[in-house]
C-alpha cells in the first residue's frame, strides 16, 4: 500500500506528459527547430517553478512526510562526463522523438513499437556500464 | 473543467504539472529522476554480476512503480481523454519535415508518432529497425554517462541551480541540433 502514491504520481505525469503533448516526436522536432514556443515554455515553466520551491524548502526546512529532513544531493563536479554524455543523449531524443518517461507514456498510449527504443535504451545503459572505466569522466 | 483537461494543455499548466510531480517525489523523500530506473532494470537483468550495476535496486522499487504509473496514464490519456485531433505543430515544422519525407501528424495514426518511424510496416525493415534502436542506445548510454535524463537534470537539477545539470543540458541540446540540423538530411 505505501507504494500506492508513486503509482498515482506516475499516472498523473503519464497523463500530463500525453496532454502536454510534450511526449511526441513531433513537439521534439519542432523545439530543436525553434519554431514553436511550447516545449520552451513547459520547462521554463517548470524550472522557474522548481527554483522557487526548492529554495523554499530549503530556507523554511520543510520535511518530507516522513519528518525526515529534505536532503538535495549535489551533482558531482565534472564537465566531460555532463556535456559529453549530455550530447549522446540529445542525439538519441532527437532521433527517437522520446527521452526515457516519453517512451513509456508512448507505449501506453498505444505506441507499441516504442518498445523497441525502450529496449536499446536498456542495452545502451547496459553498455555504458561495460566501457565507463574508459569513458573520460 | 473536463473540457480544459481533454484538450490539449496550455505550456503554463504542464509546466506547473510538472513541478507538481518532482514536488510531490521530494515530499515523499525521493527525487524526480526517471532515467535511473534503466539502470535498475539493468541491474535486475543481470543479477548483480556486473559492477556497475551491484546495487540494491530493491530500494529503487518506487521508481519501478512510478514508471508503471506513467504506463497506465499514457493509456488513460489516450483512452478516456482523447480529443480526437492530431498534435497541432506550426506549419515552419511541417513544411520543414515535408522536405524530409515526414507527412503531417495524422489521426489515421497515433496522432502523436510519425507513421514514417513507428508504423510497424517500418519498424519491421533494417533500416527502420536500427533507427529506433541507435536512438534507444544513445539515449540510454548518454543518460547513464551523463548521470541523468531531462528529468533529473532539466528539471530536478536545474530547480536546485546545479551547474552540472546545466553543462548537461547545453549538452542535450548541442546534441538534439546536430541530429535535427546536420544528421537528418543525411538519415531521411
Amino acid at each position: 500500500m505505501r507504494f500506492i502514491k508513486y503509482l498515482l504520481v506516475g499516472i498523473f505525469f503519464g497523463i500530463l506528459m500525453a496532454k502536454s503533448e510534450a511526449f511526441s516526436w513531433y513537439r521534439i522536432q519542432e523545439m530543436f527547430r525553434f519554431q514553436a514556443f511550447h516545449m520552451f515554455g513547459i520547462i521554463g515553466t517548470a524550472v522557474v517553478l522548481g527554483v522557487i520551491g526548492t529554495w523554499l524548502i530549503k530556507k523554511l526546512k520543510i520535511n518530507d512526510i516522513h519528518g525526515e529532513k529534505i536532503i538535495f544531493t549535489p551533482k558531482e563536479k565534472g564537465f566531460y562526463r555532463y556535456f559529453l554524455g549530455g550530447s549522446i543523449f540529445g542525439l538519441g531524443w532527437a532521433l527517437g522523438g522520446a527521452c526515457p518517461g516519453p517512451m513509456v507514456v508512448s507505449i501506453g498510449y498505444g505506441v507499441l513499437s516504442m518498445l523497441v527504443v525502450f529496449f536499446f535504451s536498456i542495452v545502451g545503459t547496459f553498455l555504458y556500464g561495460e566501457v565507463r572505466d574508459r569513458l573520460p569522466h | 473543467m473536463w473540457e480544459f483537461l481533454i484538450n490539449p494543455w496550455p505550456w503554463w499548466f504542464s509546466g506547473a504539472a510538472i513541478s507538481v510531480t518532482m514536488f510531490a517525489l521530494i515530499l515523499f523523500g525521493r527525487s524526480f529522476g526517471f532515467s535511473s530506473n534503466l539502470r535498475t532494470l539493468c541491474a535486475i537483468a543481470t543479477r548483480r554480476k556486473v559492477r556497475f550495476f551491484d546495487f540494491d535496486w530493491k530500494k529503487e522499487t518506487w521508481n519501478l512503480i512510478f514508471l508503471v504509473g506513467a504506463i497506465i496514464g499514457g493509456y488513460l490519456a489516450n483512452t478516456y481523454m482523447n480529443h480526437g485531433e492530431a498534435v497541432q505543430i506550426s506549419q515552419a515544422t511541417i513544411t520543414d519535415l515535408a522536405a524530409l519525407g515526414f507527412g503531417e501528424p495524422s489521426t489515421s495514426s497515433s496522432g502523436v508518432q510519425p507513421d514514417e518511424l513507428y508504423a510497424w510496416e517500418n519498424v519491421l525493415t533494417i533500416r527502420g529497425f536500427l533507427i529506433l534502436a541507435v536512438a534507444g542506445l544513445l539515449v540510454g548510454f548518454g543518460t547513464r554517462y551523463a548521470g541523468g535524463c531531462t528529468s533529473g537534470h532539466a528539471i530536478s537539477g536545474l530547480s536546485d541551480l546545479q551547474l552540472p545539470s546545466l553543462i548537461a543540458v547545453i549538452g542535450f541540446f548541442t546534441g538534439g541540433l546536430i541530429m535535427t540540423h546536420l544528421l537528418y538530411p543525411f538519415i531521411f
